[in-house]
């Protein structure tokens, strides 16, 4: 690590503890949203970047997540803390199924891509239908906003939560790049059959990233109904969710640590632009897909000509560091 | 038990619906078949068609069969312009990045719509939507028995198309060695831009014999990726035997799916069928390799 | 220490190898070698564990492991490379060779040490951080063999190391493999270039149609009819010797 990089980090560090001291409170806020969106982003892109098991459906991890915590605690009186560690391990384990099926029946890239869209828009049909999600009604947890609920009456503190989670999730993304098993991942990515060669259970491997993805991005999902405090199959299992994960992380960089925290910093400004053009021009009424149409083209251009993303162009200025695009 | 009539009733208003299934998924698994791309935004492009016709009727008082040779032209050369300017530039490679590239086709599709038509659900109403046949015990609302049947027509001409036609022999001879096709002087860049706006003009067509009956959102495409894919992955990706087989089977589960399930849980048939296939039959009915 | 006895992979009505036996023996650099088409990658592809052989044995140390997955025959100590270079393209040589060495420990420290250690071995010590994709052939062929030594086989399967090289570039490989044998490695390996086969083989085996024709010393092979009517076509022999 050079110390410009060190330098760097220390300084973002720092600025994102201050910063909700600094700003009125629905800055706040947005910071928190952009923090979420690189947990569960990264969350899709241990799977999705390092290991290049391109998912469309990752909402089926993110709605298990927030269905089970909540469940646990508007049907069973769980205390949402304990609901948490719950949830991720339900996350894990649908990765773990829906890996173990696909994986073994050998569907690779785009065919995978679309299995996985379909898990979630079969989850998303349940939710809408089974009686213990309460069906297209959604669900309600009671507001009781204490720290021991998982509840914050200042939002300062589903701040700090926030970047917490980006942290661990960076963190790790970092243990991914200096360990055997990322190092395993991206073999498999690069080139299954060589990877097989070299001693690689590529079968197993790929379970195992799914299952941990799937663990985090449930996560992501308790989080989520925490904060909100409603949950309904089209929040938790619609394709909007998987996408957006997708998004921040092949526009930020797939593989790399930063790229699902810089694209999640893109979407972000894109968003607050969108917003002021929005207001000087009334004809838009509607902001949101406004951001998504610039997010879309980004994603386009991306794919074509920037295969590493936004990463790779920060990584070059910045590091100073040269990167390959194959 | 369900009475008989009801369920007679429930197949062939299935089979009505899988008529213009047939002609969303015959465009899909011909993209697949020529150009080994997966158009993720084939729902999408099929919305925007349904747009178009929506607006030339309440715009113009363009009745929606009558804008059957409107919309297919123009779906025809959307598709072939999209092809040449965007897709086909990245369409060889990775088939993870073309799949995400039509992605990012289908995510700004989706949100020009909601953006510039707004998110409600928009209806046609011709003046025959309430007229009744009489098919032995059921009865058959007049627009989808004339969608069903134009459908028909409509893929009985471009099979007719593929196998008579030069460009036709063109295509199908690309489908099946795209060097070899090179080699004897057939333009595969123009033949592949061909195919791909002959997918897309299927939608216009489809579009058309959708809006008497049917309705359009935003959202629409989303709706209809899955069953496209669904259809084409049942039949055998690239069969045109398995898109028309796919298409009725599909239509007849999702309409006794809702009869037996009910509106919301029927829809689950559709993405049950879609993983089964992909996880114990990928080559679908009818498909040679995956 | 490898022993295949009467192995067949057919493909589809193809028999791409028709009851092929041969014996490696620990310590030695056995080559096959046969025309284009002969079945010589399938018989490789077979062994090696990535097409399961529809008869016949494959046995490692007397331990059979017909039909294992290639992780675990990777394990058991036997690894393959590739005739089509297969380099992990966006990461260094150090990672490629990395991901081998990993094989033995999860350690970070000892993979790098080791990968390290076998890139001087076949001389990429100078390319550590070069990309994947940057290589030249010849760097890459000598990546598959490093990333393959990495694993710490007993015994090397090479499927065509030398092909698409110049003379200067094969002097230099046939001189890593020499060393590679030397340290105690086994290798059986593919090979067109006979000047290879000859230089580093003490023994070869010939396939034709699936079919294992000879097998012998590289100067016996070479005279042997049915081995140059394989490779130069029916009646050759006769108008070789005439």
């Amino acid at each position: 690590m050079t110390p410009l990089v060190r330098g760097l980090l220390v300084f973002g560090f720092a600025a994102a503890v201050i910063y909700p001291f600094l700003v009125p409170n629905y800055l706040v806020n947005i910071a928190m949203l952009m923090f979420f969106t690189a947990f569960i982003g990264q969350s899709w892109n241990i799977s999705g970047g390092f290991a290049g098991q391109t998912s469309f459906g990752h909402a089926v991890f993110f709605g298990v997540g927030a269905y089970t915590s909540t469940i646990l605690q508007v049907t069973h009186g769980w205390n949402a803390w304990l609901a948490w560690p719950a949830s991720m391990a339900m996350g894990g384990a649908v990765g773990c199924m829906i890996a173990m099926l696909s994986f073994r029946a050998g569907l690779k890239g785009s065919y995978f891509a679309l299995i996985t869209l379909a898990f979630a828009e079969v989850f998303r049909i349940l939710a809408n239908s089974v009686g213990f999600t309460r069906g297209g009604l959604g669900m309600l947890i009671k507001a009781d906003q204490r720290p021991e609920n998982f509840q914050f009456k200042d939002s300062i503190w589903i701040y700090y939560l926030a970047f917490a989670l980006c942290i661990v999730s960076l963190l790790i993304a970092w243990q991914l790049t200096r360990s055997r098993f990322g190092a395993r991942l991206v073999a498999i990515r690069e080139n299954e059959d060589a990877a097989r060669a070299l001693g690689i259970d590529v079968f197993t491997e790929k379970v195992k990233v799914l299952t941990l993805s799937g663990a985090m991005c449930a996560a992501g999902g308790t989080f989520y109904a925490q904060k909100y405090l409603y949950i309904d199959p089209s929040i938790a299992f619609g394709i909007d969710k998987s996408v957006e994960m997708l998004l921040v992380t092949m526009v930020g960089g797939a593989g790399t640590i930063f790229g699902p925290l810089i694209g999640s910093v893109a979407l972000t400004f894109i968003n607050e632009a969108t917003r002021w053009v929005a207001s000087a021009v009334p004809a838009l009424k509607n902001v949101q897909p406004l951001s998504l149409i610039v997010y879309g083209i980004m994603l386009m251009l991306i794919v074509a000509r920037l295969p590493d993303g936004l990463m790779s162009l920060f990584a070059a200025k910045v590091l100073g560091r040269k990167q390959r695009h194959a | 038990m369900v009475d008989p009539a009801i369920i007679l009733a429930g197949v062939l208003n299935g089979l009505l619906a899988g008529g213009i299934y047939v002609l969303v998924a015959v465009g899909l698994t011909l993209i697949y078949g020529v150009l080994h791309i997966i158009n993720f935004a084939h729902g999408s492009l099929l919305m925007l068609a349904m747009y178009a016709v929506f607006f030339l009727w309440r715009l113009l008082g363009v009745d929606p069969y009558l804008a059957l040779p409107i919309v297919i032209g123009g779906a025809f050369v959307f598709g072939f312009v999209l092809y040449r300017l965007l897709i086909g530039r990245f369409s060889h490679g990775k088939d993870e990045n073309i799949l995400l590239i039509t992605l990012g086709v289908s995510i700004v599709a989706d949100n020009a719509a909601l953006l510039f038509f707004g998110g409600d659900t928009e209806t046609i109403a011709v003046p025959y939507a309430g007229e009744i046949i009489q098919f032995g015990a059921a009865f058959l609302p007049l627009p989808k028995v004339v969608s069903f049947v134009a459908a028909l027509v409509l893929c009985a001409v471009l099979g007719l198309f593929m196998a008579r036609s030069d460009t036709g022999k063109a295509i199908r001879a690309v489908a099946k060695e795209r060097q070899g096709a090179r080699l004897v002087g057939i333009d595969v860049e123009k033949i592949f831009a061909i195919s791909y706006g002959i997918g897309i003009g299927c939608l216009g067509a489809a579009a058309c014999l959708l809006m008497p009956t049917f309705y359009v959102t935003p959202q629409s495409g989303y709706a209809f990726v899955l069953v496209a894919f669904t259809i084409v992955v049942l039949g055998g990706m690239g069969s045109f035997l398995g898109a028309a087989v796919g298409g009725f089977l599909i239509g007849v589960t999702e309409s006794l799916g809702g009869l037996f399930l009910g509106e919301q849980l029927g829809q689950i048939g559709i993405s049950l069928i879609f993983i089964l296939i992909l996880l114990f039959k990928p080559t679908g009915l009818f498909g040679s390799k995956a | 220490m490898l022993e295949v006895r009467e192995l067949s992979k057919s493909f589809g009505g193809l028999k791409a190898v028709d009851k092929a036996s041969l014996d490696v023996r620990q310590g030695e650099i056995v080559a096959l070698i046969g025309p284009n088409g002969a079945g010589k990658t399938t018989l490789f592809a077979a062994i090696a564990g990535f097409h399961r052989p529809d008869t016949g044995r494959v046995a490692l140390d007397g331990r059979d492991i017909t039909g294992l997955p290639p992780h675990k025959i990777c394990a058991a100590g036997m690894v393959r490379t590739f005739q089509i270079t297969q380099p992990f393209a966006k990461i260094s040589v150090r990672d490629n060779i990395m991901v081998g060495a990993y094989l033995a420990s999860p350690d970070r420290g000892l993979a790098r040490k080791l990968a390290e250690a076998v890139a001087a071995q076949v001389g990429m010590e100078d390319q550590l951080d070069q990309m994947g994709a940057d290589l030249t052939v010849a760097g890459r062929k000598r990546l598959e063999l490093a990333r393959a030594l990495a694993t710490g086989p007993r015994l090397l399967l090479l499927d065509e190391v030398m092909a698409g090289l110049n003379p200067s570039e094969i002097v230099d490989i046939v001189a890593v493999i020499k060393g590679i044998a030397k340290a105690g490695v086994t290798v059986l390996l593919i090979e067109h270039v006979m000047q290879a086969v000859t230089s580093l083989a003490e023994r070869v085996y010939v396939l034709n149609q699936g079919r294992m024709i000879a097998e012998g010393t590289p100067a016996g092979i070479a005279n042997n009819p049915e081995v140059v009517e394989a490779y130069l076509g029916h009646g050759a022999a006769k108008v070789l010797r005439a």
